[in-house]
């Protein structure tokens, strides 16, 4: 039997975009059939936890403990993070439909 | 309110005084950075207005009030080369005491302050109701600057300012 990865959301209260982030992760976790509920979602308070965690920002996903938009070389820190939709505009939460289509991909047997 | 005074540099060294804009028409404070997903993404917009309302003796400070040392990508260097590479023509100010950012109660990046001809204040908050949505136009910014340049009350006069914190030197 295959256990189901985790799945969390971390967030720092500097940035205001965790809420939309949650309802986005969640939604779509929903709409693969998955419980939106088994979302754990994880507060970083400090620069010494951002550092610890390789916390590049809020918010972070991660599937597995693996971060759902790998961005190598940004360093870790209590800051928001900065992710492009899809035609190319930055955004401070993920492109729902390319955060649909990484679930999918991390998600899938 | 009446807007608090200023001298502060911009990317190039040169140094601009809030108290130069008594009698101008309207002017729009705006605190920003480099760094903030929120701010980039309303920045065209606020460019826009900026170049939009040139004409009309409008002129967009932008203001940096974040602490550099914790945060790199909005240190002076980091502002210059922003400033060159997208070609701004608004200037871009270093608070590099944060003591501007303190006076004015700037919460977020980005935050927007319209000044009239007095330096009063006559609206704060967002540029407009949805980062994520360039249609909105900065109309909120924009409907306040129609406001103050007819001599009318901005509606609204205040909203929200959403966006990342201010990072504030510990």
């Amino acid at each position: 039997m295959t256990e189901n990865p985790s799945i969390e959301l971390l967030w720092w209260e500097g940035c205001p975009s965790t809420p939309a982030a949650l309802a986005a992760l969640r939604a779509a976790l929903a709409e693969q059939g998955r419980d939106p509920e088994s979302v754990v979602v994880r507060e970083i308070r400090t620069d010494e936890q951002a550092a610890a965690e390789a916390f590049m920002g809020s918010p972070t996903i991660r599937v597995g403990g693996n971060d759902l938009f790998p961005a190598a070389g940004e360093p870790a820190g209590l800051t928001c993070r900065i992710y492009r939709l899809a035609d190319g505009r930055p955004s401070p939460t993920p492109d729902p439909e390319l955060l649909r289509q990484e679930l999918t991909r991390r998600l899938s047997p | 309110m009446t807007a608090p005074l200023f001298d502060l540099p911009d990317t190039e060294g040169r140094v601009h005084r809030l108290a130069d804009r008594v009698g101008a028409p309207a002017t729009v404070v705006v605190f920003t950075c480099n760094h903030c997903p929120y701010a980039l993404a309303w920045h065209d917009r606020i460019a826009a207005v900026a170049d939009d309302y040139a004409g009309k003796g409008l002129e967009v400070l932008c203001i940096n009030s974040n602490d550099a040392s914790r945060y790199p990508a909005d240190s002076p260097e980091a502002m210059r080369e922003r400033v060159r590479t997208e070609r701004w023509r608004m200037p871009y100010l270093h608070d590099a005491t944060q003591v501007v950012a303190a006076a004015y109660g700037a919460r977020t990046t980005p935050d927007v302050f319209v000044l009239d001809g007095d330096l009063e204040l006559r609206y704060r908050g967002a540029p407009d109701a949805d980062h994520d949505d360039p249609a909105q136009n900065a109309s909120w910014l924009r409907g306040a600057i129609d406001a103050v340049l007819t001599g009318t009350e901005p509606e609204p006069a205040e909203t929200e300012p959403i966006g990342c914190s201010i990072k504030w030197k510990s």
